[in-house]
């Protein structure tokens, strides 16, 4: 297994830069998952890390080797491409043991490595079927198998799990993280599914326009957003420009109480939705604030309500099923400090 | 890309410089004063005029009979389907001036139509166009389609499902997916008619003249060495221009194409609008390529004392004096086989790795390179031949004796073949494919053999099969390089029909024939190994 170090990677296509200045390590075992929209450069990171790329600036280094002037097929890392790839002429006993066949590896061990990880992936005995013939999940599977047949010192997959339905992608998500536990595989994976990214990685590392927005573990990017990009990247509606003074901000729906211990100056505010209390509209200057139901989406064990508030813009509050709001009920709005997070300004 | 390069320079720039001085440089000294007297002429002027004017209705006639056949091929699926694809391929490949003759039996005097109806199209341009059509209604057919049937249908039905009818769908998916290929095979199709040689020397008359024939004339009859030499670069620069056109219209089309298994775009034809486009087209395709193809197997057949065997036992028999051959006619056919064999490995070799540079290279530079290896389809094969044997005659490169002399020039004309039907398909490779042979350790060069190759294999197949084909049929530059005592079948066949007499016109049908069916057993072959790789997909 092997250590990824990547320091001020970049990227240009004409004009464009797809990667600017990007620095990121894995270490040897670590899975840490790119998460970012499309056309934030992901992908980029992956292609230049594997070879298929050229850098117009910065150092690739694998286990500690720069790998500038090391080809694609001789830097030893395996990639799992977005849509699969898979060699349309062979079957899939013949894709797996590809990288296998082209390192010289005998017949007789080649098969046997096949065999080995088809189990491995689910899908026993599978090894004389045609690609064409395999549902978009056991494509997936054969790809997977395909890139770790070779042991590769590091593993990169481009959304692992794009074209799965949604059973089938928990599923996977959890195997795939107990694989890559017991092999000890390095893995760098892409993917614009933060719910994905937080199942799989170690580390998460949220990417916009080529750079790197935050990076830190599952719960401390999902708890302490770096930026009000990463936290509507995260799916948070609430943020709001504001400024802090002591324990309350000025925002424009009014004040939204903050946590103790919050530095005061302009900043952002982040309120999850399960930190909005909604209530009896008290009397027409109660002082407190108000909204109307605009909107209400059912989530299963609870519901998403839209509001119009009296003031500023729309705000998002997760009820409980049954004391959820009608559409065009009026409400009063309170925020628990809590659930309020202090951002930088945009 | 060097070996490409080398290939060319050495045996197609060389010869042809070596020519072009020849006539331009008489006393080691420029003599353009020749060129300007040529270029001003007016008899120049009407040549060329015809030329470009048979060419276009050429091309253009045989793009409309055709194009519905390269659908036919590419989609329907019907009983003898392999066999027929390989007969309408056969007339491309005979020899040019067999096909004068076949027409000129059916559509001559005493043909089969003035015998039947009182109808004489030989001195009619009518009868240039249709032989024409015969040459290269297989071009279109092979080149189009074979893209046509690895075009996904599913793209057509996801036109059609966004509202698109029928011809919208075809006229806005498939046509601008088929555009390079149909380019292709135009501009194949123009430029073999453009440069069109036997067919216009036996049924044009003297009314009909284009450049190459004038070429010939003022090379071989008149020993005008210089004036031949003028209207060579003149067709040189003409083709040049054509080229040019060809690359920038190509250029912006060639992308990425979804390939499937051609295999399974081909069903049974459905409903009477399709049987009858079936029909049409085998109608078609009886009248004007099987029916020439009949009256010449017909005439072989025929001796003075009734139909019999007499012409062909004739060929077999040891040479006498005066036959004028030094060998049995029959050797030819050894000969020519051995020579075609070689002349393919040598076009796909060449062929495949300019193809496959090509793939890989973008620029400037490159695209001259892929105009470069049309050049030979569009040069006087005379000039080729004649060129060959000014050139390549002294020291260090004396190959006047050498037998891989004509397989070098066989393979000259087929290497475009190959590049022209390789490089869409290589073209439409996803690189990405690649790129996953690449991560998993695959060498450039191991990745093109273990993504590419397999891919492009059918293409590589019909290619060989080309380059095969136009090599066994090749006689233009042959003529002038062919060994007596080794002379290939089309060569034999002109002996035979210089010489006056019904043995001697009945064996030139008969080794026509023996040609024909040489071909045709070839290309089946090829049908075969075609469809049982495919089974590998």
């Amino acid at each position: 297994m092997a250590s990824l170090d990547v320091t001020g990677l970049t990227v240009r296509f004409g004009g464009h830069t797809a990667l600017d200045g990007v620095d990121l390590a894995v270490a040897e075992g670590e899975t840490v998952c790119v998460l970012g929209p499309s056309g934030s450069g992901k992908s980029t990171l992956l292609r230049a890390v594997a070879g298929l790329r050229p850098v117009d600036a910065g150092r690739v280094l694998l286990a500690g080797r720069d790998v500038a002037r090391v080809p694609a097929h001789r830097r030893g890392v395996g990639l799992m491409f977005q849509d699969h790839q898979l060699f349309p002429q062979r079957d899939v006993a013949g894709n797996v043991a590809f990288g296998l066949r082209v390192r010289g590896v005998g017949k007789a061990a080649a098969r046997e490595r096949v065999t080995e990880l088809l189990e491995l992936v689910g899908l026993p005995g599978a090894g004389r079927r045609a690609v064409a013939s395999l549902s978009g999940g056991e494509q997936q599977r054969v790809a997977l198998a395909r890139a770790l047949a070779p042991e590769p010192g590091l593993l990169m997959l481009d959304e692992p799990l794009g074209q799965l339905d949604r059973g089938l992608r928990e599923r996977l998500v959890v195997e795939l993280r107990q694989l890559f536990d017991r092999l000890g595989t390095t893995v760098l994976a892409v993917t614009h599914d933060h719910s994905e990214a937080f199942a799989l990685a170690d580390r998460v590392v949220i990417m916009a326009e080529g750079r790197i927005a935050q990076s830190g573990t599952p719960v401390q990017v999902w708890e302490r957003p770096a930026s009000p990009f990463v936290a509507r990247f995260l799916g948070f509606d609430n943020v709001v420009p504001g400024t802090a003074r002591g324990a309350a901000a000025d925002t424009p729906w009014g004040p939204v109480p903050l946590p103790p211990g919050t530095p005061p100056g302009p900043c952002s505010v982040l309120v999850r939705p399960a930190g909005v209390r909604l209530g009896e509209p008290r009397d027409a200057d109660g002082g407190g604030l108000t909204g109307t139901v605009a909107a209400r989406t059912f989530r299963g064990d609870h519901v998403v309500v839209l509001l119009d508030m009296a003031r500023g813009p729309r705000a998002e509050a997760a009820c409980p099923l049954r004391s959820a709001p009608e559409v065009g009920e009026r409400v009063a709005v309170g925020f628990d400090a809590a659930d309020v997070v202090r951002l930088p300004p945009a | 890309m060097a070996v490409p390069v080398a290939f060319f320079a050495l045996f197609f720039g060389y010869p042809v410089a070596a020519i072009v001085a020849r006539g331009l440089r008489p006393d080691g000294q420029w003599d353009l004063g020749h060129a300007r007297e040529v270029l001003t002429d007016p008899v120049t002027a009407q040549v060329v005029g015809f030329t470009v004017g048979q060419a276009a209705a050429s091309t253009a006639l045989t793009l409309a009979l055709a194009l519905p056949g390269a659908y036919v091929f590419a989609r329907f699926d019907f009983p003898g389907k392999r066999l027929l694809r390989a007969v309408v391929t056969v007339p491309f490949v005979l020899p040019t001036v067999v096909v004068g003759s076949a027409f000129l039996a059916l559509l001559g005097r005493d043909g089969l139509l003035d015998e039947a109806w009182g109808v004489r199209l030989d001195t009619s341009l009518w009868a240039i166009l249709l032989a024409h059509v015969f040459f290269n209604y297989a071009v279109v057919v092979r080149t189009v389609g074979g893209l046509w049937g690895q075009l996904d249908p599913g793209q057509e039905e996801a036109a059609r499902m966004l509202g698109a009818s029928r011809l919208a769908a075809w006229r806005r998916v498939t046509l601008p997916a088929l555009a390079p290929a149909v380019a292709a095979a135009a501009l194949m199709v123009f430029l073999f008619t453009f440069t069109s040689f036997g067919v216009i020397e036996v049924l044009g008359g003297a009314r009909y003249v284009t450049l190459e024939v004038e070429i010939y004339r003022q090379t071989a009859h008149f020993l005008d060495l210089p004036t031949a030499a003028v209207l060579t670069c003149l067709q040189f620069a003409a083709v040049t221009a054509l080229l040019a056109v060809h690359a920038r219209t190509v250029r912006r089309r060639e992308g990425a194409l979804r390939l499937v298994d051609a295999g399974r775009t081909a069903r049974r034809p459905r409903g009477a609008a399709q049987w009858t486009l079936l029909g049409s087209q085998l109608v078609l395709i009886a009248g004007l390529l099987l029916l020439p193809l009949a009256v010449l197997v017909e005439r072989s057949l025929a001796g003075p004392d009734g139909y019999g065997l007499d012409f062909y036992r004739a060929l077999a028999a040891a040479p006498d004096a005066a036959s004028g051959f030094a060998v049995a006619p029959l050797a030819a056919v050894g000969t020519s086989l051995r020579y075609a064999a070689v002349a393919t490995l040598i076009a796909v070799v060449v062929g495949g790795l300019a193809a496959a540079a090509l793939t890989r290279r973008a620029g400037r530079l490159v695209r001259g390179f892929d105009a470069l290896l049309m050049l030979p389809l569009g040069t006087s094969a005379v000039t080729v031949g004649f060129g060959f044997l000014i050139a390549l005659d002294e020291p260090p490169l004396d190959l006047r004796s050498a037998w891989l002399l004509v397989p070098l020039a066989q393979a000259l004309v087929g290497v475009p073949f190959v590049v022209r039907t390789m490089l869409p398909v290589l073209r439409a490779v996803d690189e990405r494919l690649r790129e996953a042979a690449a991560v998993l350790g695959a060498s450039p060069l191991r990745a093109w053999r273990e993504v590419d190759l397999p891919m492009v294999r059918r293409a590589l197949a019909v290619a060989a099969g080309f380059a095969f084909a136009v090599s066994l049929g090749e006689f233009g530059a042959t003529v002038f390089i062919a060994r007596g005592d080794e002379p290939t079948l089309p060569v034999a066949v002109t002996q035979f029909l210089g010489r006056a007499g019904e043995l001697n016109y009945g064996q030139a049908m008969a080794l026509s024939t023996i040609l024909m069916l040489v071909c045709a057993a070839s290309l089946l072959a090829l049908e075969c190994v075609r469809t049982h790789r495919a089974g590998e997909f």
